[in-house]
Formats: structure tokens, C-alpha cells, sequence
């Protein structure tokens, strides 16, 4: 068992956290979120009454009915009217608190008539986006920097909720979220939406949901995913349909763009501090969270960069890995998130950080492994 | 103490104890009858439609969904665009898949539906589903899909998914 | 207990035991009895800990102590050990101890088999614990297993599906024994609807282990063949279904929770009558309404599973199924108010458990309730307003009843009456703090914390900060309870056979403590 590093929790203590002490729901952004947080607050107050009237009525008898007040026991143990009483009275309230359940659940699965789909694919540890449309697809995750996490910086404000590209959704439309996953199962969740839904790999299963309010909602995944679960966020956007129609043309021509610039990058040739100025950053984003920021990984689980025989070694077979992945292993390919550019230079800060002696890559090296 | 009645009784509750172990491991077929009866994400038998009669009075969108879990080896891509289909019509459309590695590889499809209700009426003549794939390196095969959405399927559905997601078989390098 | 029974009477058949040999070999109930105790009492301080390594992580944000994998591993490894190695072992030393008393049995149907039953247990534990020490640390998957998860995992994994088969075996030989016990040697006159309730909750409880545990041994049967053995039950690629493992489990979790608590009704309920001075009020209502919960948990488990995409007709069905079950269990908590009604009650420590227990466990009820609302489920599903419901359900429910049934009875194990005084400050403490620890998840959960993370954003800081500072203090102070059964087994005043005034059954009839061997000749019983 390996402990992690020990900071001291005075770094911790000086934080300032966004204090909010927030009792309930937070405020709803949909029709169905502003309908659970009320029948939420239907059940609570139900049995808010209910823990009044019961515990009433025991505090008196724990007062009242004490031997060190003289009160002497009365040998009653049953009365079947009483009984029969408090048996169907609850049986009625329950059939009221399932009535406007019932009607919710039924428009909670209703899916027909989106105005668009968006198929999101879970991985170990964040979100894929493609816009079945739009022909946009795109890569989200977590966006906050490792030394927040190891208490060496001051947490930002939006600390664990912040990723490098959102989903947009345009206002008011009904948005149909199709789910799966790459690996195992993992849950895409809104609160201020009200959409939950498990991602399950080799299945698709289908959930919407439609923002009232232009603005940005934040959530986290909701089911136990190994150890990056608390650090693959979910940002959604949304804009209104004229700004949600120029974010997709402007992806669609980004698109475009980082194809050709992706071509034209991979003929340059770059020097060695270019790449790995710009290496620090795509490791920082992509590879930091399993290999840690020392390029120490964790013994057992994510081998170490730092001094590892495959990164100091010939090239070919650090890029074929980092392309590729690992089968079977949690090593995920990058060839189709990464360009010849920024693997080229993820790929010369790992040769040559840390102490390591192996030598710079370009992207035509990166591009002729390509499968 | 009545030795004989504590036999009988533990013998009957060792016989109730192994029969909720099989019970444990019937609860698999025993699911794939419910989804039967219930039609839920049940793969409709591959079958010939009987009712060739197309309702012209409406459009269903059939929107395609590839998810390959082994990116490196493989690329399985749907058809770009849906199909917007009137239920009873025949229609056929066709995922590409190509081996991307240096070797001769297996895989197979699974399919999924969204809303799991469309299942039932997603009637496939002909399809490859649950069939060995089996690619020379960078060989490319395009695989159709040849099914019919029946009539049944309920007026208010107006979208409906089709998912496959690719699995590379055998032994993992 | 041991300073009373060192010397055992002679045995017409062989030589008193004595030494480690007799703890080994022994057959007898309440040395088994005893010695499940102990058990959970270990179990308890290494789960116990693991609890307070996660509650010093989540104290503020960011990473302090502990890497997010070992954090998993942690929260996994608390939860099998709190429900395995310590509510379950704890109440079957209850039923081992009280059962045959209770009924006038001179000891349970199956003696050799009873210590078989306890000795598997500490086993496991090793099995389970160790595993940290193992390539690749301990499970880390949650307690629930999913897979393709719980695929990922090293030797440990299998290691633990191997501590799960030894603890279920140990509890369906153990429910075979109790229900065996029960059913064929009561006292002759003590027919089934003159049982202590606790007797009652014990036969029903007997009854969902026979049923379910062979279930999670199938469930963990194929998890294993599907990590080894080239299975795919649940490997979509080989046409499984990852989904078809939660149903199988939770068709055994389900009524596993109700294991978890109607022993916990059986306690509860002999000890506010006893400090009532008064019978049980509706005794043939609380028989009915246990076997009908019973009943019952059969048909909810897919409110555990709300968010994984089954259609809406399965999601009312057991919605509706899952309200119901608060209809029984409103009816149990009117009777011990009513019981407590107008009776003479008196105020020492295993009551003053006692009725936190009737006040608190409502409290995870109607978080349950909430819970059960499907459209308010798909907010709070795997948030820590679930941690909430299921930890006041078994903290301030399932473990305070422990509580309440050690210091009831220990005066009859042991001869000695227990220093009410630590008693109190023990209650008092874990009281205050237990809310303190708890009751703040509930918002977090609602505010939008999931559950099974290290570190969190920063508007979750300020209630985790709370809900640790309650943590320690609740853990502290069990320490105390630790301190109360040690001085009560070395000594204290004399208890007397009726150690409660308004104790009523067949185990206030025998002298404290309770000799080795009690009720050879079974008792008269009216």
C-alpha cells in the first residue's frame, strides 16, 4: 500500500473556499429539474409532519410517562382499530407522494422529438462528445491543473467542475443524450439540469434534456470508475441558437483547420525547446493525472516515465505506445485525440524531462507510425 | 433433543440453500425470456417481414452509431448521415469497418437500441451482428444492414438509434 | 464472561475445556456466542480506522493523505468489513447467546457445525484485510463489485470473491442452525406466537440469509469465471451484459439489508418493553409486519438501479414495491411508541440506545423514502445523500441496537452490572457526534457531492469539514464502549438473575452470569 505524498494541511487551511452551506437542490434549469425539486420538497415536508406528530408523541410519553415521576404502567398491548388506522393512513400517503412521481418518471423517458443528439461515450477518465448533426467530435476533460490537486496552488473557483471543452447546447431545445462507454460503467450527470444516466459499455442508452437559461451547468460523473471518478467533470454550456450555430460552424471549420494545420505541421520540422515547451502543456492535460507531474507514475498501476527503459530507448517504439495504447491495459491510443504535433511534443518532453536522455521526435516520425 | 427432526429440517434448508445458488445463475437465460416477452432491446430475429406494406404517412429517423472499444486496431464508422425511413419500407445501409494493424484479426458487433421499446420493431433481414469479422491487415469491408421498421412501432416515436459497438476476439497482445 | 466460565461444570461426557482448546473446539453457544463478538469488535476498530483515514482525507479539498486508488480501496474495504465482519457476525453472536436461552434450549441443533460457522469467519477477515498488502493493494471497486470494473482489479479481487464464498458459507450453516433451532427446540408450552420477538426476527432473518446468500455466491461465481475462466455473463463482447451483475447482486442486496436491521427490530423491541415496564404493544402486528418486510425485499432491488436505463414500466414497478415496504415498517415504529406509551419507563443506558434507535432509523427511513421516488432518485443516485440514508439506517440503526443489546445483556453474560455512568457519557458522545458526522450528507448530497470520490469541489468543503470533526469524535468514543465490556467482564456489581426490573423471558430465569450449560431440562413455559 502506498500512501501519498504528505503536504502539510496548513496549505489546506489558508484556502478560500467558496463557502456555500447549501441545504437543497440547486435551483433548477429545466422543466424536469424545477419538477423534482418539487416533488422533492412535497416528500420532505410529508415526512417532516409525520416525524413531528410520531416523535411528538414519544417525547411526551419519555416526559410524562417517566417511573421517576411516579407514572405507573397501564397493561394495554393492542388495539385493532388504532392499528387498522395506522396502517392505511401511511398507505394513503404514500399512493399521494407517487402520484406526481409517476407522471414525471413517464416525461423523464421520453425521447421522442429532439432537436438534436448528441452520443456520449465515457472513458476512463473523461467524456467524448459527437454531435451526430454536426460531424463534431471532440474529446472533454478535466482541465484543473495537477498542483491544485496536490495543494501546491491555490484552488481556482470552478476546483474539479472545469474542463477544456464544453458540450454547447442551444436554449430551450430538447437535447437527446445517446450514452455508452469505452471501458467500464461510468453516469453523466447535470444536477441543475436534472439529467442522470449510466454510461454502459457495448450499450447505448438514450436520455434528454432541455436548458430554460443561457449559462454554464457543471456535474461529475456518478458511478465508481477507478481512480480518476472524482476528476472527469461535465461542463455544459448553453447559448442561444443564433451562438450555438456559430460555436458549430466555427468547430466545424476548427475541424478543417486543425486538419490542414495538422498536415502542414507534420512536413515542419520544430526545434527542441518548441516541442518541449509545448510537450509540458499536452502532458499537463493528457497524461499527468496516471504518470503524475514527477513522471513517477504509481508503482503497480501506471508505469513510471522517469528513467523507463521504453521512453530513453529507439523512438519507435515510445510512439507506436503512445499511438496505440496498450491492450489490456489502461494505456489508452492518442491518435485519434492528438495531432502528429502535439504527440511529437508530449512525446520529446517525456524523452527529455526528468532526467531522461532520449532524443527529440518530430512530427513526420509521428506520422509514418500512424496506423 | 430430537435429533431426526433437526435433520430433516436442516436438509430441507440446505436443499432450499442450493437451490437459490441455481436459481442465482438461472436468473441469466431467465432475463434474455423477460426481454423476450417484453420486447425490450431484444435483437428482433432475423426474419423475413411479413408485412411489406410501407406507411407512407409518416417518417421515422434512423440515426447510425459505431463505438469500436479497440480504436488502435480497428476503425468502424457508421454512414454519416441518418436515414429518415417510412415504417414497412425495406431499407439498407452500410457501416465500414477496417483492420488498421499489420495482422489478420476477428471481431464482432453488438447491437443496441435507443428507445429500448424500438427494439421489437426493428426487424433485420439481414445483418451483421453477433458474425465473426475477420479482416486481413488494412483490409476494409463495408457491412450492410438490411431491416425494415415495422408498422407497429408507436406513432410518437419519431427517432430512433441504432447502435453497434465493436469488439476486437482473441487473445489480447 | 471468561473469569465466570474458566471452570465450566463437569460434563457427564468429557472433561471441562479449558485454554486456548476451548475456544478452538468449542461447542458451545455462548462461548460461540462470545466469540463472534469479538470478531466483530476487531473487524469494527480496522473498519473503524479505515473510516477515519477517509473522513481525514475528505476533511478538506485536494489530496492530502492518500492516492485516489488507495482512497477506493479504503472506502471498498470499510464496507465489506462494517456489513461482514461486524453488524453481521455481531448479531449472530446475539442470536448464539440469546436464542437458545430465549426458547429454553439447552444449545443449538448443530454444536460442531456452529463452530465451524464462527471459524471462517476470521479467515476472511485475514483474506480481506491482507489483500492490501497484495500487488496491486486490496479490492477497489465499491463493496457493490461492478463489473467491468471489478475486471480490472489484480490477484486481491479474486481474493476477496474467495473471503465472500467463506462468509456466505458461514452464514447460510449459521442460518441453517438458528432456524433449525428454532423451529424444533423451543420449550415444550412456547409455541411460535409466544416467542420474544427477537426470536422471531432472528427466524425470519435465518431465512432471507438461506435464500440470498447462495445468490451472491452465484453473483461472485461469475465475476470469477468472467475474470478467469473465460466467461463473458457479464462482457458485452461476448454477447453478456454488465447490467445482468447488478440485477443478480442486488436481488441478494435487497433482502441483505433487511438482514442488516430486523435482528435489530428483535433487540430493540425486548429492550423498550423491558424499560417500559410494559408488554410489547401489538406483538401479533410486529410478527406479521417482520415476515411481510421480509416478503417484500424480495421484489425492490431495482431501486438500486434506477439510473441504468430500464424502461419506465420497471421503474414504477419498483417505485411502488419500494413504498410499500414503509408500510410494515411505519407499523413497527408506532408499536414501540406505543408500547413506550404510557408505561413506567426508566432511562438507563441500553434504553437510552434504544429509543435514538427508534428516532434515528426513522430518519434513514424517510431518506429511503425520498430515495424511493424515482424522478428525485436520478438527482441523488450515487451522491452522498445515499451515504446519508444507508449510514443512519445502519449506524444509529443496525449498530446502536448492538449497543442497546450488549449493555442490556452483558449483566447476564457476565454477573456484572455495567458502570452506567461510562454508559452514558458512551451514549451521550456517540449520540451527538453520529448526527454531527452524518446528518450534514444529506445537503452535500442534495448540493450535488457523488459518492466514492478523494477530493471534491470547493463548494462541498465547508460540510465535510463538519461531518469529519463528527467523525473523529464518534470514533474516539468508541473507544469508551471498549473500556465499558472490559470492566464489566472484570468486574462491578452483582447482577441478579432478573438484572432488569420489567425483564421478562426465559433468560432472566437463570442465574447471572448464565452458567455453561442452561436448560439440560427444559423449562416450564405458560
Amino acid at each position: 500500500m502506498r500512501l501519498g505524498r504528505q503536504v502539510p494541511l496548513m496549505a489546506g487551511w489558508v484556502q478560500p473556499v467558496a463557502a456555500d452551506w447549501a441545504l437543497n437542490l440547486p435551483a433548477p434549469k429545466s422543466d424536469i429539474a424545477a419538477r423534482i425539486y418539487d416533488i422533492h420538497t412535497l416528500i420532505l415536508l410529508i415526512c417532516l409532519g409525520i416525524f413531528v406528530v410520531v416523535f411528538g408523541v414519544m417525547f411526551y410519553a419519555l416526559f410524562k410517562h417517566r417511573k421517576s415521576v411516579g407514572h405507573q404502567a397501564q397493561h394495554f398491548h393492542e388495539h385493532t382499530s388504532v392499528e387498522v388506522i395506522w396502517t392505511v393512513i401511511p398507505l394513503l400517503i404514500l399512493v399521494a407522494m407517487a402520484w406526481p412521481a409517476t407522471r414525471a418518471v413517464l416525461d423523464q423517458k421520453d425521447t421522442a422529438n429532439p432537436d438534436l443528439s448528441i452520443k456520449v461515450t465515457g472513458y476512463q477518465w473523461k467524456w467524448e462528445y459527437d454531435y451526430l448533426q454536426g460531424g463534431v467530435k471532440f474529446i472533454s476533460a478535466s482541465s484543473t491543473p495537477a498542483d491544485q490537486i496536490a495543494n501546491q496552488a491555490a484552488k481556482g473557483a470552478h476546483y474539479l467542475l472545469e474542463v477544456d471543452e464544453p458540450m454547447v447546447v442551444p436554449v430551450g431545445k430538447k437535447v437527446r443524450i445517446l450514452l455508452t462507454s469505452h471501458d467500464v460503467i461510468h453516469a453523466w450527470w447535470v444536477p441543475e439540469l436534472g439529467v442522470k444516466q449510466d454510461a454502459i459499455p457495448g450499450f447505448i442508452r438514450d436520455t434528454w434534456f432541455r436548458a430554460n437559461e443561457i449559462g454554464t451547468y457543471r456535474g461529475q460523473c456518478a458511478e465508481l470508475c477507478g481512480r480518476g471518478h472524482a476528476f472527469m467533470p461535465i461542463v455544459v454550456v448553453v447559448k442561444s441558437e443564433a451562438d450555438y450555430q456559430a460555436w458549430l460552424a466555427a468547430k466545424q471549420a476548427g475541424k478543417q483547420a486543425k486538419a490542414v494545420a495538422a498536415v502542414a505541421a507534420a512536413a515542419k520540422s520544430f526545434g527542441p525547446a518548441e516541442l518541449k515547451a509545448r510537450g509540458e502543456k499536452v502532458y499537463a492535460a493528457h497524461c499527468v493525472a496516471c504518470h503524475q507531474a514527477d513522471g513517477k507514475g504509481v508503482p503497480g498501476a501506471f508505469p513510471a516515465l522517469a528513467g523507463s527503459r521504453m521512453v530513453n530507448g529507439p523512438a519507435a517504439a515510445h510512439i507506436d505506445r503512445v499511438l496505440h495504447g496498450k491492450d489490456g491495459s489502461a494505456m489508452t491510443a492518442f491518435q485519434e485525440q492528438l495531432d502528429d504535433a502535439d504527440l511529437a511534443a508530449v512525446i520529446t518532453w517525456e524523452r527529455m524531462a526528468w532526467g531522461n536522455t532520449g532524443s527529440p521526435v518530430q512530427p513526420a516520425d509521428v506520422k509514418v507510425l500512424r496506423k | 433433543m430430537n435429533t431426526t427432526g433437526n435433520r430433516r429440517t436442516s436438509l430441507r434448508l440446505t436443499l432450499l440453500s442450493a437451490a437459490m445458488f441455481a436459481f442465482g445463475f438461472a436468473l441469466v437465460p431467465l432475463y434474455d425470456v423477460f426481454c423476450d416477452l417484453t420486447g425490450l432491446n431484444r435483437d428482433a430475429a432475423q426474419a423475413l417481414a411479413n408485412n411489406t406494406q410501407v406507411d407512407a404517412s409518416r417518417r421515422v429517423r434512423i440515426e447510425l452509431v459505431a463505438n469500436v472499444q479497440d480504436g488502435a486496431l480497428w476503425r468502424f464508422a457508421a454512414p454519416s448521415l441518418p436515414v429518415d425511413v417510412h415504417p414497412g419500407e425495406l431499407v439498407q445501409v452500410e457501416y465500414e469497418l477496417e483492420n488498421l494493424s499489420d495482422r489478420p484479426l476477428i471481431g464482432r458487433a453488438v447491437p443496441s437500441y435507443a428507445p429500448l421499446a424500438a427494439a421489437a420493431h426493428f426487424k433485420k433481414i439481414d445483418c451483421f451482428c453477433f458474425r465473426e469479422q475477420r479482416l486481413a491487415p488494412h483490409e476494409t469491408v463495408r457491412l450492410p444492414v438490411l431491416f425494415v421498421l415495422d408498422r407497429g412501432v408507436a406513432r410518437d416515436m419519431k427517432v430512433v438509434t441504432l447502435s453497434y459497438t465493436f469488439f476486437a476476439l482473441g487473445k489480447r497482445t | 464472561m471468561e473469569a465466570n466460565l474458566a471452570h465450566p461444570l463437569p460434563h457427564e461426557q468429557h472433561a471441562a475445556p479449558a485454554g486456548l482448546w476451548r475456544w478452538l473446539a468449542s461447542t458451545n453457544h455462548k462461548d460461540i456466542g462470545t466469540l463472534y463478538f469479538w470478531f466483530a469488535a476487531t473487524m469494527f476498530l480496522i473498519g473503524g480506522l479505515m473510516a477515519m483515514l477517509i473522513r481525514a482525507e475528505l476533511f478538506q479539498p485536494g489530496l492530502q493523505l492518500v492516492q485516489p486508488e488507495v482512497f477506493n480501496q479504503l472506502t471498498t474495504l470499510h464496507g465489506l468489513i462494517m456489513i461482514f465482519g461486524v453488524i453481521m457476525p455481531a448479531f449472530t453472536g446475539f442470536a448464539n447467546w440469546q436464542v437458545p436461552l430465549m426458547i429454553g434450549a439447552p444449545d443449538m441443533a448443530f454444536p460442531r457445525m456452529n463452530n465451524w460457522s464462527f471459524w471462517l469467519l476470521p479467515v476472511a477477515g485475514v483474506f480481506l484485510v491482507g489483500s492490501l498488502f497484495l500487488p496491486g493493494g486490496a479490492v477497489a471497486g465499491g463493496w457493490t463489485m461492478y463489473p467491468p470494473l471489478f475486471m480490472q482489479g489484480g490477484i486481491s479481487y479474486d481474493l476477496t470473491i474467495f473471503a465472500i464464498h467463506l462468509m456466505g458459507a458461514s452464514s447460510i450453516m449459521g442460518s441453517i442452525n438458528i432456524a433449525t433451532t428454532i423451529l424444533n427446540m423451543r420449550a415444550p408450552g412456547m409455541a411460535l406466537m409466544k416467542m420474544p420477538l427477537f426470536v422471531w426476527t432472528w427466524l425470519i432473518t435465518a431465512f432471507l440469509l438461506i435464500a440470498v446468500m447462495p445468490v451472491l455466491a452465484g453473483a461472485v461465481t461469475m465475476l470469477l469465471t468472467d475474470r478467469n475462466f473465460g466467461t463473458h455473463f457479464f462482457d458485452a463482447a461476448g454477447g453478456g451484459d454488465p447490467v445482468m451483475f447488478q440485477h443478480v447482486f442486488w436481488f441478494f442486496g435487497h433482502p441483505e439489508v433487511y438482514i442488516l436491521i430486523l435482528p435489530a427490530f428483535g433487540i430493540i423491541s425486548s429492550v423498550i418493553t423491558t424499560f417500559s415496564r410494559k408488554p410489547l404493544f401489538g406483538y401479533a402486528s410486529m410478527v406479521y409486519a417482520t415476515a411481510s418486510i421480509a416478503i417484500l425485499s424480495f421484489l425492490v432491488w431495482g431501486h438500486h438501479m434506477f439510473t441504468v436505463g430500464m424502461p419506465a414500466a420497471a421503474q414504477l414497478f419498483f417505485m411502488y414495491a419500494t413504498l410499500l415496504v414503509a408500510v410494515p415498517t411505519g407499523v413497527k415504529v408506532f408499536n414501540w411508541v406505543a408500547t413506550m406509551w404510557r408505561g413506567s419507563l426508566t432511562f438507563e443506558t441500553p434504553m437510552l440506545f434504544a429509543v435514538a434507535f427508534v428516532c434515528l432509523f426513522t430518519i434513514g427511513g424517510f431518506s429511503g423514502l425520498v430515495l424511493a421516488m424515482v424522478p428525485v432518485d436520478i438527482q441523488l443516485q450515487d451522491t452522498y445523500y445515499v451515504v446519508a440514508h444507508f449510514h443512519y439506517v445502519l449506524v444509529t440503526g443496525a449498530l446502536f441496537s448492538i449497543y442497546a443489546g450488549l449493555y442490556y445483556w452483558l449483566p447476564k453474560w457476565t454477573g456484572h452490572r455495567v458502570n452506567e455512568t461510562w454508559g452514558r457519557w458512551h451514549f451521550w458522545l456517540s449520540a451527538v457526534s453520529v448526527n454531527v458526522l452524518f446528518f450534514p450528507m444529506h445537503f452535500l448530497g442534495l448540493a450535488g457531492m457523488p459518492r466514492r470520490i478523494p477530493d471534491y469541489a470547493l463548494q462541498f468543503a465547508d460540510f465535510n469539514r463538519v461531518a469529519s470533526l463528527g467523525g473523529f469524535v464518534f470514533g474516539a468514543s468508541q473507544i469508551l464502549l471498549l473500556i465499558v465490556i472490559l470492566k464489566c467482564i472484570r468486574g462491578g456489581e452483582k447482577a441478579e438473575a432478573r438484572a432488569w426490573e420489567g425483564a421478562e423471558g426465559l433468560e432472566w430465569t437463570v442465574p447471572s452470569p448464565a452458567p455453561y450449560h442452561t436448560f439440560t431440562e427444559p423449562p416450564e413455559v405458560k
